[in-house]
């Protein structure tokens, strides 16, 4: 896609989804949002880190198999990141 | 940096509640617009504010008060809108109305139908989430790439990579749709 395809493209772009109105705000204050969302129980608890962390660690472990496995999935792989 | 200011920021990187609601009433409304251009969803973008502003009171230990608080702010913003990018599918809540609810009004081109454009947006909503935050903020809000870049976490070499990309799957969506851009 050369220079002019790009900026064709950006020009439709634009006319698909024009800027947000620079004077968009909350339609109310959200402190008291806030507020309600601090008493809230803690939405992260040991054990969902725990999952979390485990998780982690076995995708990442999944990874490395894959890339070890098939070194050509590498860019597939950059590509998605 | 003022000295008000500077003590503010000092406070709440030590867990000060009163030195965060002083925060939150500051930048409650950048931040909201920050997220709204992102997702152009007034409701989420509210929504979206306060989960912020919770990741930033969670992860307030981790702050550092002499590299400011907007950056900081912006990029956890950033996250989240992206988090909620990927976890629903915007395309099936586009329609006319609401793409003009948000937006400014722009000089429509004769030339593009509103068929065109509608299309166009459900494409465009269509594309990996990292793309579509990278076009959003560079080629409709047409904010400086480096911006972008800091809010984001990456490079500006990476930013003009993403909005290539696309670009690129956009253009091939319509193109399958039968629209030539």
């Amino acid at each position: 896609m050369n220079k002019d395809d790009q900026d064709r493209m950006k020009k439709l772009l634009q006319q698909a989804l024009p800027p947000v109105r620079r004077d968009a705000e909350p339609r109310h204050d959200l402190w008291p949002a806030m507020l309600r969302r601090l008493n809230a129980r803690p939405a992260t608890t040991v054990w969902a880190g725990f999952n979390s962390a485990w998780f982690d660690g076995t995708l990442a472990a999944g990874l490395v198999a894959l890339i070890a496995s098939s070194p050509a999935s590498i860019p597939v792989i950059l590509y998605y990141l | 940096m003022q000295n008000g200011e500077s003590d503010v920021l000092n406070e709440f990187q030590r867990g000060d509640a009163a030195a965060f609601e002083t925060l939150f009433h500051q930048h409650q409304r950048a931040v909201y617009f920050w997220i709204l251009r992102i997702t152009r969803n007034p409701a989420a973008a509210e929504d979206l504010t306060v989960e912020t502003f919770w990741r930033v009171y969670s992860a307030h230990a981790r702050f550092e008060p002499e590299r400011g608080f907007e950056g900081w702010a912006r990029r956890i913003a950033t996250r989240a809108a992206l988090d909620w990018l990927r976890a629903r599918r915007t395309e099936s809540e586009l329609s006319t109305e609401m793409l003009s609810k948000v937006a400014a009004p722009a000089e429509a081109d004769p030339a593009v139908t509103a068929e065109i454009r509608l299309k166009t947006a459900m494409a465009f909503a269509r594309l990996p989430p990292k793309l579509r935050i990278a076009a959003t903020l560079t080629v409709i809000e047409e904010l400086p790439q480096k911006d972008v870049a800091a809010a984001l976490g990456i490079s500006v070499a990476a930013v003009k990579l993403r909005v290539f990309r696309a670009l690129r799957l956009l253009r091939k969506d319509l193109e399958k749709q039968g629209i030539t851009p």
